[in-house]
């Protein structure tokens, strides 16, 4: 079996709020065109884990972050060019923001912010995202509303549909399916299986099923520490190396 | 299942006395603000006419109408506020988007709130030193109105910075999160969505200083002018300054056009107030999120 490309590599990465240390030295890999899942219980610092990737702590004073992130070949913290950076990477949040603008801006804003201006090449970005996050169906008649009045799962598969279209070498979704209806999580999902040809993924999940659907492999987090992280299959079945590991996949604390 | 328990009416009361105790304290804000108007409209209203407000003074200001000191005001708050608001907007952006948290933002956030409760005869003195005399204006609308200017931005940089707050910062992030730019977020999502706050809570602070004396007096006001003010290196009379003058220093002046000068003032300001507080409530209906 031909060794997997590594495209993002953590080592010893720590993040602090203030003095309180949320991620306390996690090292992993992240394979190209995979879907790497993240479990573990609230507080576990799976959030803080994606923020660290997209250079976040940048918006926020009160957080650091030590440690080394590899992607692209360079250690992120070197990037002067954050915004390049952060165009390479989408990102979901579970709090969804639909921008106070159209629909089809909100889309359409980071092909924008690239520089494409052609209407033409836009309205394929537009509905080519639209599609794949689910939505294109609910707003084609009204592209023109507001992204911000949409519902809250609306507004969820509008902010995926933006992380999108941002043309991502990865995607980093934080429970994404939050406040998203059972049927239109499997279509995103099924969509995800298909996006991993083209692009990495990080799915942060508090429904371990999902980690188990979509992932192929997955780490648990557990008070800012990895315990372990495995193939999806060995973790949920196997042996694993950890009993915490085993009790939390089983449902029996977090 | 829903009868009142002792509980519940004593709640009750409760809340009954409390709200007819804020509502009294409500009266008591209104009734001299009322009758202010009252007594102003009463006594002032017989002098407004269309030669009051549309003619030169005679006769030692104690005959004829107001307009140079109307038209004098205008051009004062008018040039305020082209001096005032691409300063105070820019300054407010700069500290609300780009400084970062630190002492040195807070210090200068501190001392912007205390600027705002500088009297304004201090001001005044500001003004004749920098403006009359260093930057060698004179006495001249552009000398008062940037006196009046330097007084207002205070309250200009914190209106415009709590619109730009009122903007969440959720959006901010998501933006930034798409590799924009400080720069294009406050292009993008944050002008455009606090422009009209920022603009009317200006026009609503500045219009105030068009009731100020004490900064314009030294500086650019004058008693009387024959004349009405050309450009802004003109001197000019102002309804403030004008009511100020016949109201301490013009014997037989008639109490009728000493407040009708009054009304005209307070007037101008509450209509430039309405005007912008119905543009907020007309733009509050279209809330964006
Ligand atoms: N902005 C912040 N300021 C201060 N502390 C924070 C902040 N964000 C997170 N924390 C703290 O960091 C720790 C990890 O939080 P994080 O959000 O990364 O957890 P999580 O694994 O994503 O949890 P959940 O499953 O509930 O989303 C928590 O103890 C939390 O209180
Ligand atoms: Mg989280």
């Amino acid at each position: 079996m031909v060794a997997p490309t590594v495209k993002l590599a953590v080592r010893d990465l720590r993040i602090a709020y203030g003095e309180e240390e949320a991620v306390s030295g996690i090292s992993l890999d992240v394979h190209a065109n995979e879907i790497f899942g993240i479990i573990g219980p609230a507080g576990s610092g799976k959030t803080s884990f994606l923020r660290a990737l997209n250079r976040m702590e940048m918006f926020n004073d009160d957080m650091h972050v030590s440690g080394e992130i590899v992607f692209g070949g360079r250690d992120i913290s070197d990037i002067r060019n954050v915004y390049a950076l952060r165009q390479k990477i989408g990102v979901v949040f579970p709090l969804p923001v639909g921008l106070p603008m159209s629909v089809y801006d909100n889309v359409a804003l980071s092909p924008r912010l690239r520089g494409v201006k052609n209407k033409a090449a836009l309205d394929e970005i537009v509905e080519r995202c639209l599609t794949r996050a689910a939505l294109w169906d609910e707003v084609k008649d009204r592209l023109k509303a507001l992204g911000s009045l949409l519902s809250g799962g609306q507004q969820q598969r509008l902010t995926i549909a933006r992380a999108l279209s941002q043309d991502p070498e990865l995607l980093l979704l934080d429970e994404f399916s939050i406040a998203v209806d059972p049927v239109t999580t499997m279509r995103i999902e099924d969509v995800l299986r298909e996006l991993k040809e083209e692009v990495t993924i990080i799915l942060v999940t508090n429904l371990v099923q999902q980690a188990r659907r979509l992932a192929d492999r997955t780490a648990f987090f557990l008070s800012g520490e990895l315990v372990e992280v495995a193939e999806t299959e060995v973790l949920f079945t196997g042996e694993v190396k950890d009993q915490r590991t085993r009790d939390y996949v089983e449902g029996r604390f977090g | 299942m829903f009868e009142a328990t002792n509980l519940n009416r004593r709640n009750h009361q409760i809340q009954w006395l409390f709200k007819v105790l804020f509502g009294m304290m409500t009266l008591i804000l209104i009734v001299p603000v009322a009758l202010i108007l009252g007594v102003l409209v009463a006594k002032g209203g017989p002098a407004i006419s269309m030669e009051f407000l549309f003619s030169m003074p005679r006769n030692g200001l104690t005959e004829g109408g107001i307009l140079p000191a109307l038209i004098g005001t205008m051009w004062l708050v008018g040039v305020a506020l082209l001096a005032s608001v691409p300063v105070g907007i820019a300054a407010a952006i700069y500290l609300s988007e780009y400084a970062p948290d630190n002492w040195l933002t807070r210090g200068i956030n501190l001392a912007i709130i205390n600027l705002a409760g500088v009297p304004s005869i201090v001001h005044a003195l500001f003004g004749v030193g920098a403006f009359v005399v260093f930057a060698g204006f004179g006495a001249s609308i552009l000398a008062a109105s940037l006196t009046l200017a330097v007084m207002t931005l205070p309250v200009v940089i914190v209106a415009t910075r709590e619109s730009l707050q009122a903007v969440p910062m959720a959006f901010r992030e998501a933006c930034w999160n798409m590799g924009a730019t400080r720069w294009q977020t406050i292009r993008i999502v944050v002008l455009p969505n606090s422009v009209s706050g920022i603009l009317t809570g200006i026009i609503l602070e500045v219009s105030r200083t068009a009731g100020e004396t004490a900064p314009i007096m030294f500086t650019g006001a004058a008693m009387f002018l024959p004349f009405l003010p050309q450009g802004v290196l003109d001197q000019t009379m102002a309804l403030s300054m004008h009511l100020f003058v016949i109201s301490n220093s013009i014997p037989g002046m008639s109490e009728e056009f000493k407040y009708g000068t009054a009304l005209v003032l307070i007037s101008l300001v509450l209509l430039m107030n309405a005007l912008s507080i119905s543009f907020r409530v007309y733009l509050r209906g279209k809330k964006k999120w």
